[in-house]
C-alpha cells in the first residue's frame, strides 16, 4: 500500500511536468513561428493595438456598422452568452426592444427583413462577425450619415464577405468599420 | 453547404478512427508502433517511479492503483486552486484563490474527466492552474479512462487467468502514445488558424469607438487541443469554444468537432482489432451511429426552423435560431457540435445549450442520459459494455439458454453488477434533480433567496435536470444560465460526478476480472451470435428500454412541456 502510494506520488510529479509544463511550453515554442497568431492577432495602428481580429467590439454609433447584441456588453475580460431560454418572456421582450431600436435607427427597413443574428446575442458575447445580410441592411443608414453614395458602401460590403472553408459566410465588423473610416 | 460540411466532418472522423483504432489496439497489446521512440522516456518514467510496468495485476490490484493515483491528483488540484493568490509565476492577471466548495467541485470535475466548470476561466483560474492542474488532468483523466478500457479488453480476451495487465503501463502509454501526439497535431492546426498561445496577460485597448476594453487571452491552443480530444470539454474561457480565441473559424470548428468523436469511435474499432472480431465492432458501431443520428437529425431540424416565439414577432428566420450561437457557425454546425459533445461526454460547446429551442435541449439531455453512443474516451465503450451484458442476458432468457458473452458464461454476479451500474445513472440524475427541485419548492421566495434559475417555468426545471444529467454522465456542459456556483450545487454535483465516474469503472472492471477467470466455451449452433444484425437490434432496444424510458417523465416535465406551451 505504502509502496503503491509512493509510486503514485512520483509518477504524478513526472506527469505534471510532462503535460502541465513541457507540453504547453512545446506548443508555445511552435507558436513562436506564428508571432501574430500566438498573441491573438492584434490589429496595430500607429504602434497602438486598437483591437484583435477575432474579438468583436461594441458599435452603437450610427456611422458604423453594428455588430450583434451582446449579453456582456462586449466585455472581452469576462465573456459569455445570455443563456436565456427560447420562451423566457424577459428575453422575448429584450429581442422586441432590439427590433424597435433597430427600426428607429433604420426607418426604411421593414421588420421582416431584419436578419435574426442582428437581434440575438451570441454565446461568446464578443462575436466579431455578422451575416452578410446584416451588413447590407445597414448600408442605407451608413451612406446617409456619412454622405457617401450607397453603391460605394455596398461595394465595400461585397468585398468584405469572408467565405471561410467549413464555416458560414460572414463579415468581420471591426475590419469593415476600419475600411469604412478610410473611405473618402 | 453547412449540411455538406457536417457530413464531411462525420465521415472524415470515422475514416480517421479506423486506422487509429488499429493503432490503439497495438498500443494496448504493447506491440511495435511508429512512435516507439517514446520508449526510453517511458522506461525512465517507470524506473524513477519504482513501477514495474510488466508486473501482472488482477482486477483488485489494478483498481486499487487507479483509485490511489486519482486520489493523489485530487489532492494536488485542490491545493493548486486554493492557493492561486500565491502562485509564484504564470498568474499575470493576479487571479485570486478559489472559494473552497468551488475548488472541491472543480477538482472533482477535472479528476473525473467531467470539466463541469462552476468558475469562468478568464476570471477564476490563473495560467498556472490552467496548465499545471487543469491541462495535466485533462491528459491523465482521459488516460485513466483509456487504461480502464485496456484492462477490460484484456479481461475479454483472456482465458482462465486473473491477469488483467498493468494499469500504470496503460495509463502512461495512453497519455504518451495516444493523447499527446494527437494533441500536438490539433494544437498546431489551431495555431495556424489564429488561436493564441501566449503567457502575456490581458491587453487593455481603446476600441474604434473609443471604449476602453480589457481583452483576456493566454495559453489557449494547448488546452483546447486536449480538452477536445480527451472528452474533457473544459475550455480556457468561460463560454468555451464559442469564444473566438478558442474556436476562430470554420476550419478550427471542423477540427474540434472531429476531435470530440475521434478517440471514442476509434475505441470501437480497437475492440475489433484487439479481439480479432471486426464484425462485432461494425455491429456496435452501427448501433452507436444509429443512436447518434437519431438525436442529431431532429436537433438540426429544430434549430434551422428558428425560434417560433421570435417568428411570432414578425422576424423571418432563414438563418434559424441564433440566440447563443456564433455567426460563423450558424445553426447546423452548432447543432452538430451540441449532439456530438453530449453523446460523447465531452461537454465543450460552440453555442449555448440553454438557448437552443425547447426540444433540442431534450435531445442533448438524452445523449448524456444514454451515455453510450460513442461515449467518453474509454469509459464510453465501458458503458456500452454494460448494455451489451444486459442485452446478452435478456436474449439468453428469451431463448432459455445460459447467456454467453464472447465465449464466457454470464452468471448471476456479472448480471447483478451490470444492472446496478446501469440503474445508478438514472438514480443520480433523477434523485439529484428531485433534491434540487424540492429545495427550490420549500424555500420561500426562491427567486430572491436561491437565485439559481435564469429562466422561469419549465425551462428552469430543465436547467436543474440538465446540470445533474451532465454531472452524472461526466459530461460537463451545462444550461449555463443556472447560477451553479453555490455551496448546494458545488457539493451535490461534486458527489454525483464522483459516483458517476468511479462506479461505472469499478463495476465493469470487476466483471472483466470475473470473466477473465472463466473457461472458454467454443461457439456452438445454439450460441447467440453477437456479430449479427439481430444482436444489434436487440442491443439498441435494450439501450432505449433500460436507458431511455426512465428519463421520459422528467423530460416531459421540462423541455417537452416547454415545447408544447409555444
Amino acid at each position: 500500500m505504502i509502496k503503491n502510494l509512493k509510486s503514485s506520488l512520483i509518477l504524478t510529479v513526472i506527469l505534471i511536468l510532462m503535460f502541465g509544463v513541457i507540453y504547453p511550453l512545446g506548443i508555445y515554442t511552435i507558436g513562436l513561428v506564428f508571432p501574430s497568431n500566438s498573441v491573438g492577432s492584434p490589429i496595430v495602428k500607429d504602434e497602438q493595438i486598437i483591437g484583435f481580429e477575432n474579438i468583436g467590439q461594441s458599435f452603437t454609433d450610427d456611422k458604423y456598422f453594428w455588430g450583434r447584441p451582446s449579453a456582456v456588453g462586449y466585455n472581452a475580460a469576462s465573456t459569455g452568452g445570455s443563456n436565456k431560454g427560447p420562451t423566457n418572456p424577459d428575453y422575448l421582450a429584450e429581442v422586441q426592444a432590439r427590433i424597435d431600436t433597430f427600426l428607429v435607427h433604420n426607418p426604411w427597413v421593414k421588420k421582416e427583413e431584419i436578419p435574426s443574428d442582428l437581434v440575438t446575442a451570441p454565446g461568446s458575447g464578443i462575436d466579431p462577425n455578422i451575416s452578410p445580410n446584416s451588413a447590407y441592411i445597414q448600408v442605407k443608414r451608413i451612406a446617409a450619415v456619412r454622405n457617401l453614395p450607397e453603391a460605394q458602401i455596398k461595394a465595400l460590403v461585397d468585398s468584405s464577405i469572408e467565405n471561410t472553408v467549413m464555416g458560414m459566410p460572414v463579415i468581420n465588423v471591426l475590419k469593415l468599420n476600419l475600411k469604412l473610416d478610410e473611405l473618402k | 453547404m453547412e449540411y455538406l460540411y457536417s457530413a464531411i466532418i462525420i465521415l472524415v472522423t470515422i475514416l480517421l478512427a479506423v486506422p487509429l483504432g488499429r493503432y490503439v489496439s497495438k498500443v494496448f497489446k504493447g506491440e511495435k508502433t511508429f512512435l516507439d521512440f517514446f520508449e526510453p522516456i517511458e522506461k525512465l518514467i517507470f524506473k524513477i517511479s519504482g513501477i514495474n510496468p510488466h508486473a501482472e495485476m488482477d482486477w483488485k490490484q489494478n483498481l486499487r492503483s487507479l483509485l490511489t493515483i486519482n486520489l493523489v491528483w485530487f489532492i494536488w488540484i485542490m491545493f493548486v486552486l486554493l492557493t492561486q493568490t500565491w502562485h509564484p509565476f504564470w498568474n499575470p492577471d493576479n487571479i485570486l484563490s478559489m472559494e473552497p466548495t468551488q475548488a472541491f467541485n472543480t477538482a472533482v470535475s477535472f479528476v473525473t474527466n467531467t470539466n463541469l466548470q462552476h468558475y469562468s476561466g478568464e476570471t477564476g483560474a490563473s495560467y498556472f492552474s490552467q496548465l499545471l492542474a487543469l491541462v495535466f488532468l485533462q491528459f491523465v483523466s482521459a488516460g485513466t479512462g483509456i487504461a480502464a478500457l485496456a484492462l477490460l479488453f484484456k479481461g475479454l480476451a483472456n482465458r482462465s487467468t486473473r491477469n488483467l495487465g498493468n494499469f500504470y503501463f496503460h495509463l502512461v502509454r495512453a497519455c504518451t502514445r495516444i493523447l499527446l501526439p494527437l494533441s500536438i497535431v490539433l494544437a498546431v492546426v489551431l495555431l495556424l488558424n489564429q488561436t493564441p498561445m501566449t503567457f502575456k496577460g490581458s491587453e487593455t485597448i481603446v476600441t474604434l469607438q473609443g471604449d476602453t476594453v480589457s481583452v483576456a487571452r493566454g495559453p489557449v491552443a494547448a488546452m483546447v487541443a486536449i480538452k477536445q480530444l480527451g472528452t474533457n470539454g473544459g475550455g480556457f474561457f468561460g463560454p468555451n469554444s464559442t469564444h473566438p480565441f478558442e474556436n476562430p473559424n470554420g476550419i478550427t470548428n471542423a477540427a474540434e468537432t472531429s476531435a470530440i468523436m475521434l478517440i471514442p469511435i476509434a475505441m470501437v474499432f480497437a475492440l475489433g482489432y484487439y479481439l480479432n472480431r471486426k464484425k462485432l465492432a461494425y455491429v456496435i458501431m452501427a448501433v452507436m451511429t444509429a443512436g447518434y443520428l437519431m438525436l442529431l437529425i431532429p436537433t438540426i431540424l429544430q434549430e434551422t426552423g428558428g425560434n417560433p416565439m421570435i417568428t411570432q414577432m414578425g422576424i423571418t428566420q432563414p438563418q434559424g435560431s441564433m440566440e447563443g450561437k456564433e455567426a460563423r457557425f450558424g445553426p447546423v454546425l452548432s447543432a452538430l457540435w451540441s449532439i456530438s459533445t453530449t453523446v460523447t461526454s465531452n461537454g465543450s460547446v460552440n453555442s449555448m445549450h440553454d438557448s437552443f429551442t425547447a426540444l433540442s435541449g431534450a435531445f442533448q439531455m438524452m445523449g448524456m442520459q444514454l451515455n453510450a453512443f460513442y461515449g467518453g474516451v474509454g469509459v464510453g465503450f465501458i458503458n456500452m459494455f454494460i448494455f451489451m451484458i444486459i442485452a446478452v442476458f435478456i436474449s439468453g432468457l428469451m431463448v432459455g439458454r445460459t447467456p454467453e458473452f464472447l465465449g464466457k458464461k454470464i452468471e448471476v454476479r456479472e448480471v447483478k453488477i451490470a444492472i446496478l451500474v446501469a440503474l445508478l445513472h438514472p438514480l443520480l440524475i433523477l434523485g439529484g434533480t428531485a433534491l434540487a427541485s424540492h429545495t427550490w419548492m420549500i424555500t420561500e421566495n426562491p427567486g430572491e433567496v436561491l437565485k439559481w434559475l435564469n429562466n422561469p417555468g419549465f425551462h428552469g426545471f430543465s436547467e436543474m435536470l440538465y446540470e445533474f444529467t451532465s454531472s452524472a454522465a461526466n459530461n460537463g456542459s451545462g444550461f449555463e444560465g443556472l447560477g451553479d456556483n453555490t455551496a448546494f450545487w458545488n457539493i451535490s454535483t461534486g458527489i454525483v460526478m464522483l459516483l458517476g465516474r468511479y462506479i461505472p469503472i469499478i463495476g465493469p472492471i470487476m466483471i472483466a476480472g470475473l470473466l477473465s477467470q472463466k473457461k472458454y466455451i467454443p461457439e456452438s449452433a445454439g450460441t447467440l451470435k453477437l456479430d449479427s444484425g439481430m444482436f444489434g437490434v436487440m442491443l439498441f432496444a435494450v439501450i432505449l428500454i433500460v436507458g431511455a424510458l426512465l428519463f421520459i417523465p422528467a423530460l416531459v416535465l421540462g423541455p417537452v412541456s416547454e415545447y408544447l406551451t409555444i
